[in-house]
């Protein structure tokens, strides 16, 4: 819900809108709760409380269980998230060829933890365990798109190219 | 019924078809320890505590969840069983907090009592142990999530038995949690106090907030009863220590409610010693209440009953009863007011 | 049916004419893309049109060579096909300008050649005798890289849905018995025989039935189901459909882990395609059979690859393993009798029935049939993806397919299996790679992963590794796992750190046996098995850190040390600069020294020196 500036009054905000279509088209539809959490994600970049009690309300389900899957998976997010997620493979292959190096390399260049988002909201930087790309070890993946065969003076150029 | 033979611990047992290899183990008399077990709720077999050695299985199966099968050659406390539950509880131990002195559960606690069984003492692995706040803002309910060995009864119960679900498991590995949603403490969430968690927890993870620290469990006698509160008829037992009714426990052998029981059943009996409570009649005299003897007070009522009924007529006089009351109080209350009064002008608190 | 008969001419037709134009295909597998494939077929679309060429560009999926990503393969009619690695926008010109205007391939860039009925060109090795394929077979894979994974023309007009054809024509205990025959286990590392699991769901009494794809590839290490679902997605619905009919189901989901966007997507477009041409959806080539199929994205949790937990996250819950049995064959997916297989095993099954059973079990050794799907990474030349034939040794693979390993070191151990697998010795490199050998060495075949390593990994490092991934994985529902993988990391970590004392060995072996003999599911119960194989094949590493305070393979920081060899350092200096806390000292042309105490063991000095005068041990 969003406040009307002149009047003061909750109004329904264009996100508001966007989860109710995605409520609508999940209503009655037996194992829609994790698409329902991934779409209101994508709507709001993460996921609100009040988001939260309103997905129980309308799929009926308890409060307490949505918070235990939303807790559960990896994916889910309760404060708001970078414009761009930087997640940083740390599997097998980008472990023994270095990858915890190009970790601190980023961490010291965004200023900021496992986990943890730029004040300017542009970047979140988060470790995964391993993003299928171990050929091209060490690597990362920014939004969709992934980085391989990285050394940690290339991570500057690299993140210029998203704002 | 069909039924089904297996030999546990070298003991021949016959039980119906489809009963778990934990209740025939009972059944034939062996010993199996249980956490997360509980036979009102279902089975998530989750704990392992009860892992017996099935011949020709590959693992330790949990008995609990196995089921009973023709020539099933079942060891209930082998070597290798023995030494999985002793690692279990270490496990356990390992992860939560060294007062069992303080504890208010100790002596009533299936961690504290496996653990003296199997001779496993703290420490055998070390390490990080959960350090939770204690939450205790709830009106009747002490959670104390260190001591949780998370065999998700208390949300079963919740969820099934009670059908409210107001817990459940959160986060997920090591840092998994029973919480409400969004993790807030009891008091902000929509639980209503009917400790329905509390009566099935098998460690000190929740208590009932007003008997901590007022006995420890082997001095508490228990004086069955019958919940005076409405007409279910609830049976629970009083904890009653020195002569003094210090709380309530569930049981789950009552007829009508089993272990479950209201708020008010639960929570509710704090009244029977409070200084608060009336124990002689009080009569107003120059606009305040003096103490006075049962005479004269039944006096004083019989003569204004009658001056009302002289000059109102019977039917200005009602009496309105408690549910609280026994069946024989409530009768002669109506009976007094039909035969004496002469009106039917009674009605009862729970009528409506 | 005689829909698809005569789609299939037309297609076949558009196809051949498709073959005989000048083509250059670029590999854009998540592998060829990360390696900068985009950018490459960008600037070969720009450079044609520059150029105004008359020659297609099109795109396929990963052919299996990562290590030369990004791959772009130039076919001009009549001559063999020559794929190239490491091309890059600045050599994408030198490429056209040999191989298409002078019609001379580039030979010092390509890898192979794939000649079929043409002259090969000399100096360079043709695919089935090149050193990376000579051993492998392509069979699921086969139409990896060599086919457009968008296009359903190319998977009809290359056998596509033929499979399904016969299969609708066929009884359906006939295509059990098929699928028994062909020998064919659980691609995803169960390895419970697929006809048998058929058989059980085909068996089962139930008003519906479900078939399930699982997609949830998690293990590190393994990208084999991934390079299937983004290079062949019709041969994963092909399969799903067959076993739909054969079992009697009509709807399908594919749990596809979410970080694999692009599988997702091509996938999405392989059902609308299918879809369309009435390949899917209501009464299938006139057979009167019905099946749909619905993605559906996974969250990020690894135990979800574990069949009850996936069901549990289809069903919108908390991935936590449900107790089997049950088994999903009799209750699964909405408690109703379910059909679960990975990827590899659906996509194996059009080549089964169109081929038959038997063609499938030559292949292979006599309890392990057939052809398996492995991605070998770590310290090897040639990573990649590569199939084999069941029962090949693990020597082969490494040093004929993988091209030995990296920089001349020694080979010390390879991890099969993942997290949920073991790590094996020189040793056991003979070992043929199948279900029973790999489990009896105390690993496991799993899905498909094999990580090489060489003399510079620490195994108790590798293990600590393994240890904290299914750490942060525990689902946390039974004890063993949740606090015991907990106990072993915690244990790891401190013999990693110099902290470890002797009787850490013994409590980690106990603690091990009975996670592995008490944990509720296969996470549980295999996540023990990194720290048992190592201390099996490897306890002396263990016995070094703990009594020695020493990591012989140089590789755990804190019991390192770095010092310079005053008889070969000149004073130049430049490891001073390196050193971002400046524990190196020394006058100018006189030997420096490194500060052990200020030392934080980053290594940033080893490379620069160039009179190799720091070493660490």
């Amino acid at each position: 819900m969003a406040v009307c500036k002149c009047t003061g009054e909750q109004v329904e905000s264009p996100q508001d809108v966007q989860l109710n279509e995605l409520l609508d088209h999940y209503r009655g539809y037996a194992g829609g709760l994790i698409p329902v959490l991934q779409g209101a994600q994508e709507i709001y970049g993460y996921l609100p409380a009040e988001v939260l009690e309103t997905i129980s309300q309308e799929l009926k389900l308890p409060f307490s269980e949505v918070f235990g899957v939303v807790t559960f998976y990896a994916q889910f997010h309760l404060k708001p998230r970078g414009r761009n997620i930087i997640r940083v493979c740390l599997g097998t292959a980008c472990h023994v060829l270095g990858g915890s190096k190009i970790f601190q390399a980023l961490k010291d260049e965004l200023g900021v933890e496992n986990g943890g988002t730029t004040e300017d909201l542009r970047f979140t930087l988060e470790s995964v365990a391993c993003i299928g790309a171990c050929g091209l070890a060490p690597c990362i993946m920014i939004n969709d798109d992934t980085h391989g065969r990285l050394v940690t003076s290339a991570l500057k150029n690299i993140l210029e190219q998203y704002k | 019924m069909p039924t089904v033979t297996l030999t546990i611990d070298g003991q021949q047992v016959t039980v119906p078809k489809g009963t778990t290899v934990l209740e025939a183990a009972w059944k034939a008399g062996s010993f199996v320890p249980t956490f997360c077990h509980d036979p009102e709720l279902t089975k998530p077999g989750a704990c392992r505590i009860c892992v017996v050695e099935i011949k020709g299985a590959r693992n330790l199966p949990a008995s609990c969840v196995t089921a009973a099968a023709e020539g099933m050659i079942v060891e209930t406390a082998s070597p290798a069983v023995i030494d999985a539950r002793k690692t279990i509880l270490e496990l356990m131990l390992d992860n939560h907090p060294e007062d069992c002195l303080t504890c208010h559960q100790a002596g009533d606690c299936k961690l504290q009592d496996y653990a003296y069984f199997y001779n496993v003492k703290p420490g055998a692995f070390g390490g990080e142990c959960k350090n939770y706040e204690i939450e205790d803002d709830n009106l009747f309910i002490v959670r104390n999530m260190n001591k949780c060995i998370l065999c998700g009864k208390c949300l079963r119960a919740c969820e099934e038995k009670q059908g409210r679900a107001v817990i459940d498991f959160a986060y997920r590995g090591f840092r998994t949690k029973v919480a409400t949603a969004l993790d807030k403490p009891l008091a902000d969430s929509v639980c209503v106090s009917c400790g329905t968690c509390v009566s099935v927890c098998p460690t000190g993870a929740l208590t009932e907030k007003a008997m901590l620290g007022s006995a420890r469990k082997w001095e508490v006698q228990k004086v069955r009863t019958t919940c005076p509160f409405c007409g279910v008829g609830c049976n629970f037992d009083l904890n009653v220590k020195g002569g003094k009714v210090i709380g309530v426990t569930s049981n789950a052998a009552a007829p009508a409610n089993g272990r479950d029981l209201c708020v008010k059943g639960r929570f509710g009996t704090d009244y029977v010693h409070s200084p608060k409570r009336l124990t002689k009649p009080l009569i107003k005299k120059n606009g305040e209440f003096v103490e006075s003897t049962w005479d004269e007070a039944l006096d004083l009522v019989a003569s204004k009953f009658g001056e009302i009924k002289t000059k109102f007529g019977s039917d200005s006089i009602a009496a309105l009863s408690s549910a609280r009351c026994t069946n024989e109080d409530n009768y002669v209350m109506q009976k007094f007011m039909r035969a004496v009064i002469g009106t039917n002008n009674v009605d009862h608190c729970a009528r409506t | 049916m005689s829909n698809l008969k005569e789609m299939r001419s037309g297609i076949e037709e558009q196809y051949k004419a498709k073959l005989n134009r000048p083509r250059i295909v670029v590999g854009l597998g998540t592998c060829g893309i990360a390696a900068g494939g985009r950018k490459v077929m960008k600037a070969i679309q720009d450079e044609v049109a520059n150029r105004k060429l008359d020659v297609d560009v099109d795109f396929s999926s990963c052919i299996g060579m990562c290590f030369a990503e990004p791959v772009v393969e130039i076919a001009l009619p009549g001559t063999p096909s020559v794929i190239y690695g490491g091309v890059y926008p600045d050599n994408v010109n030198k490429l056209i300008e040999g191989h298409l205007i002078n019609k001379t391939p580039v030979t010092e860039m390509a890898e192979i050649q794939i000649a079929g009925e043409a002259k090969p060109y000399d100096g360079i090795p043709v695919m089935e005798k090149s050193g990376y394929y000579a051993k492998q077979v392509r069979s699921v894979t086969s139409r990896l890289g060599r086919t457009n994974p968008e296009s359903i023309g190319d998977y009809i007009a290359t056998g596509g849905y033929a499979a399904l054809e016969k299969a609708l024509a066929m009884d359906r205990q006939d295509i059990i018995n098929e699928v028994k025959k062909s020998g064919l286990r659980g691609r995803g590392g169960g390895g419970f025989p697929t006809g048998n699991k058929w058989q059980f769901v085909h068996d089962a009494v139930g008003d519906k039935k479900y078939i399930v794809c699982n997609a949830d590839e998690g293990d590190p290490g393994a990208f084999m189901d991934r390079s299937v679902l983004e290079g062949d997605p019709h041969a994963v619905l092909e399969g799903m459909m067959i076993a739909g009919y054969t079992i009697g189901a009509n709807e399908g989901v594919i749990y596809c882990r979410a970080e694999y966007p692009l599988a997702i997507k091509r996938l999405n477009l392989a059902i609308e395609e299918a879809e369309k041409m009435g390949l899917m959806g209501d009464n299938i080539l006139g057979s009167g059979f019905n099946f749909t199929v619905r993605i559906k994205a996974g969250a990020g949790a690894f135990v979800c690859g574990e069949e009850t937990a996936l069901l549990n996250s289809i069903e919108g819950q908390r991935g936590m393993p449900r107790v089997r049995p049950p088994f999903p064959a009799h209750k699964g997916l909405w408690q109703k009798p379910t059909c679960l297989n990975n990827v590899e095993t659906f996509a194996n099954i059009p080549f089964i029935i169109r081929n038959g059973g038997e063609w499938y079990a030559a292949m292979g050794t006599e309890k392990s049939k057939g052809s398996k799907v492995f991605c070998i990474t770590g310290k090897i030349n040639h990573t990649g993806l590569c199939e084999v034939p069941m029962g090949i040794t693990l020597r082969e693979i490494v040093e004929d397919i993988a091209g030995g390993i990296k920089d001349g070191k020694k080979f010390k151990a390879v991890q099969s299996g993942g997290p949920s697998g073991g790590c094996l010795p020189t040793e056991k490199l003979d070992l043929p790679v199948d279900y029973e050998s790999l489990t009896a060495a105390g690993a496991i075949m799993g899905s498909g992963g094999l990580v090489f390593m060489d003399e510079t990994t620490c195994m108790v490092d590798v293990a600590k590794f393994f240890l904290n991934f299914t750490q942060l994985e525990s689902c946390g529902k039974c004890t063993p796992c949740r606090e015991g993988t907990k106990r072993m990391l915690e244990t790891l970590i401190r013999i990693t750190e110099g902290a470890g004392v002797p009787e850490d060995i013994p409590k980690l072996e106990r603690l091990a046996t009975n996670i592995k003999a008490s944990a509720l599911c296969a996470l549980g119960q295999t996540a023990p098995n990194p720290v048992l194989t190592t201390l099996k094949y490897f306890r002396e590493e263990y016995e070094a850190h703990i009594m020695d305070r020493k990591c012989p393979a140089g590789a755990c920081a804190a019991l390192l040390n770095y010092t310079i060899l005053a008889d070969k350092c000149v004073g130049c200096g430049v490891c001073v600069k390196a050193c971002p806390v400046q524990a190196i000292s020394g006058e100018k042309k006189t030997a420096h020294v490194i500060n052990s105490s200020t030392c934080i063991k980053c290594g940033a000095c080893v490379p620069k020196c160039k009179f190799e005068a720091i070493v660490k041990a």
